[in-house]
C-alpha cells in the first residue's frame, strides 16, 4: 500500500478567500495520476467525510492537462473567527498526504 | 499591433524583490509597474483595527526602488490594496511613506489616491436598497449588523485606477482592489482585450510565484497584446514553463477556469498555454463573459471580543490518556469560579482549550484528534468583552488547571509546564469578518473618492 504523497509534486491546501478553502494536489507524472484516479480514493465523498462537511458542499475538478485535482470546500470556520484554528488555511490539506492509495 | 508589457515587481508589498531585477525588467521596456499590497488572508485583524501589516521600512525600500525607476522611464505605478487592508488608515499609512519617499528624493509628480472605505451609512443606504447581495458562503448581514461593525471596505475593479490614470497620475495608490485590476486597468485603458488583460492579471498578482522554481520573491513581466500574453520572468535565474504557469491560475482561486471579477467573469477553459523559449510562455484563448450587472465586493470586519491566551505544555502520561475529560472537568470548576468571583456567565466569554498534538491545527475538521505523543502543546485561549475581563478570566483558569486533580496521583500536583513568567499574555482586540458580499453599482466609481496630489 503506497500513500498519496509517493505520487504527487504537490499537495496544498489554501484560503480562496476568508470563506472557503481549497486543495490542489498535482501529480508527479501521467502514471501516478492514472494510478490514483484508477484507485477511486480521491473523491468528493472522501473530502466531505474527512472534513465533515456537506457532499453537495466539495468541488471536485480532475484537470487533465495539469495531471492536478482541485477541490473546494467551504471553510469550517470563516478565517480569523474566534474559534478559527488556521488562519490561512495552509494545514488542512494533511490529512490527505499519507493517504493509503490501492495500486491500480 | 500595440502591444503593453507590464510588470509586477512582487506578489505583495511588503515581502520585496531584488533592485537588479526590477532595473532590468524595465529596461527591457515597460508601460507601468504595479504591486499589490494587500489580501485578506492574514484574517480580519488589519481590516478591523486599521493598522497596516508592515513593516515600514521593507515597504519604503520597495516603494522607493518603484518610483525610483518608473519616473526614470517615465511610466506610472500602480498601487492596489494599500496597507494591507485597503481601509482609509491603511491608505494613509501608504500615501504618507510615498511623500515622505518625495521629500527625501527631491522627486515631483502627480499622485492619485483612491479611498475604498465605504462610510457605514453609505453601505446601510445601498443595503436597504436591496443593492447587496450575499456571496455563498457568508456572513448574515444586517441593518445592526452593518451598525456595529467596525469597517467596510468596497473591492475597485479596473475603472477607478483608470480615472486617476486618465487625471495623468504617476503613481496610484488605491485602497482595496481586485488584484488582477492593478495589472488590467492600464492594458484595457490602452485597447487591451479584458480577456487578455484579465488573465494576465491574475498571472502577476503574485509577482515571481508563476515560475517553476521560486527561489524568492521578486518581479514578474508579461508583454499583451490583442490575442494574448507572454510571460518570461525578468529574474535571468527563474522560468515559466506551460505548467507553472497554468497552474498559478489555481493558486488560491476556488474555481480553477472561473475568476469572478468586477464586471465579468474571465473562463480560461479553453486557455492554451504553451512555450515559446525555455523560460517564456505565451498564454491565449481565455474568454471574459461580461456580466448583467457591475458589482464590487465588499468586506468588512466586526469587533468580536478582547484575546488573552496561556501556553503549557502537559507532559504527564496519566494526564494524557484522559485528556478530554481531565480538560472538562477543569472547564465545569472554572465556569463555576468565574461565576463566582466575576459575576460572569459561561455564555458572557469563550473559553478554548487549544491541544496541539491532538486538533490543534484543523479543530473539529480533525479527522484524527486522538493523541499518540508523549506530550501536547496547550493553549489556554479566551476571548471576553473587554481586555481587563479576559485578563482577569484567564488566571482562573490557568492556576485551577494547573493543580487539577486526576484520579491516579493523590496530593497536590502541578499538570502545567509554563514556559514564560508571566504565563500568558492579552492579545488585544479579535474581529471577524462580517461581511462577504456584492454591491450593485450604477457607476463602477461611484464608491471610491479619488484625491490627486502634486508632489
Amino acid at each position: 500500500m503506497r500513500e498519496l504523497w509517493e505520487f504527487t509534486k504537490l499537495i496544498r491546501s489554501k484560503n480562496a478567500g476568508p470563506f472557503e478553502l481549497t486543495f490542489d494536489i498535482m501529480f508527479k507524472d501521467e502514471n501516478c495520476f492514472r494510478e490514483v484516479m484508477a484507485s477511486g480514493k480521491l473523491s468528493a465523498e472522501l473530502i466531505a467525510q474527512l472534513y465533515k462537511v456537506d457532499r453537495k458542499q466539495v468541488r471536485f475538478w480532475v484537470i487533465e492537462s495539469l495531471l492536478t485535482v482541485k477541490i473546494s470546500i467551504p471553510r469550517p470556520v470563516f478565517s480569523g473567527d474566534v474559534d478559527d484554528t488556521d488562519v490561512y488555511g495552509g494545514q488542512f490539506h494533511g490529512p490527505l498526504v499519507r493517504l493509503p492509495v490501492e495500486a491500480g | 499591433m500595440k502591444k503593453i508589457r507590464a510588470i509586477a515587481a512582487t506578489g505583495n508589498l511588503s515581502t520585496g524583490f531584488r533592485e537588479e531585477t526590477l532595473v532590468r525588467a524595465v529596461q527591457q521596456g515597460a508601460h507601468f509597474i504595479g504591486c499589490d499590497a494587500g489580501t485578506t488572508d492574514s484574517g480580519p485583524y488589519y481590516l478591523g483595527s486599521g493598522n497596516p501589516r508592515g513593516p515600514r521600512e521593507g515597504t519604503k525600500r520597495n516603494l522607493r526602488l518603484m518610483i525610483r525607476e518608473a519616473l526614470n522611464a517615465g511610466i506610472p505605478v500602480i498601487i492596489g490594496s494599500a496597507g494591507h487592508a485597503g481601509g482609509t488608515p491603511h491608505l494613509n499609512w501608504t500615501l504618507e511613506i510615498v511623500r515622505e519617499l518625495a521629500r527625501e528624493n527631491a522627486w515631483h509628480f502627480t499622485l492619485a489616491a483612491i479611498d475604498s472605505e465605504v462610510p457605514k451609512e453609505h453601505l446601510l443606504k445601498a443595503f436597504l436598497a436591496g443593492r447587496i447581495a450575499p456571496l455563498c458562503p457568508a456572513p448574515e448581514l444586517h441593518e445592526t449588523s452593518i451598525r456595529q461593525a467596525e469597517r467596510f471596505v468596497a473591492m475597485m475593479g479596473i475603472e477607478p485606477i483608470q480615472s486617476a490614470l486618465n487625471a495623468g497620475a504617476q503613481v496610484v495608490v488605491a485602497g482595496r482592489c481586485s488584484d488582477v485590476a492593478i495589472y488590467a486597468a492600464l492594458p484595457v485603458l490602452e485597447g487591451i482585450p479584458k480577456h487578455v488583460a484579465f488573465h494576465a492579471g491574475k498571472i502577476l498578482e503574485c509577482g515571481s510565484a508563476a515560475v517553476a522554481q521560486r527561489f524568492y520573491s521578486d518581479c514578474m513581466a508579461a508583454e499583451l497584446d490583442q490575442d494574448g500574453f507572454t510571460v518570461e520572468p525578468p529574474n535571468p535565474t527563474f522560468r515559466c514553463t506551460p505548467q507553472s504557469v497554468a497552474a498559478h491560475t489555481l493558486y488560491e482561486n476556488a474555481d480553477p477556469y472561473h475568476l469572478v471579477e468586477s464586471g465579468g467573469v474571465v473562463d480560461t477553459t479553453a486557455a492554451r498555454y504553451d512555450a515559446t523559449s525555455d523560460r517564456a510562455v505565451r498564454v491565449s484563448g481565455a474568454r471574459f463573459i461580461p456580466s448583467e450587472k457591475y458589482t464590487v465586493k465588499i468586506e468588512g470586519a466586526a469587533l468580536a471580543g478582547y484575546r488573552s491566551i496561556v501556553v503549557a505544555g502537559i507532559r504527564d502520561p496519566l494526564v494524557l490518556r484522559q485528556l478530554e475529560p481531565f480538560l472538562s472537568s477543569l472547564r465545569t470548576v472554572v465556569e463555576r469560579k468565574i461565576e463566582d468571583s466575576l459575576k460572569l456567565s459561561r455564555d458572557a466569554y469563550t473559553l478554548q482549550f487549544r491541544i496541539y498534538g491532538s486538533n490543534g491545527s484543523l479543530g473539529r475538521a480533525e479527522p484524527c484528534p486522538q493523541v499518540e505523543g508523549h506530550e501536547v502543546g496547550l493553549i489556554i485561549d479566551v476571548v471576553a468583552p473587554s481586555q481587563s475581563l479576559a485578563a482577569d478570566i484567564l488566571p482562573i483558569v490557568w492556576h485551577t488547571g494547573l493543580h487539577h486533580p486526576i484520579p491516579e496521583q493523590q496530593g497536590l500536583i502541578s499538570n502545567l509546564a509554563f514556559p514564560f513568567s508571566p504565563p500568558g499574555a492579552d492579545m488585544g482586540p479579535v474581529y471577524r469578518f462580517c461581511a462577504n458580499h456584492v454591491w450593485q453599482l450604477d457607476d463602477p466609481c461611484k464608491p471610491f473618492r479619488m484625491a490627486i496630489e502634486h508632489l
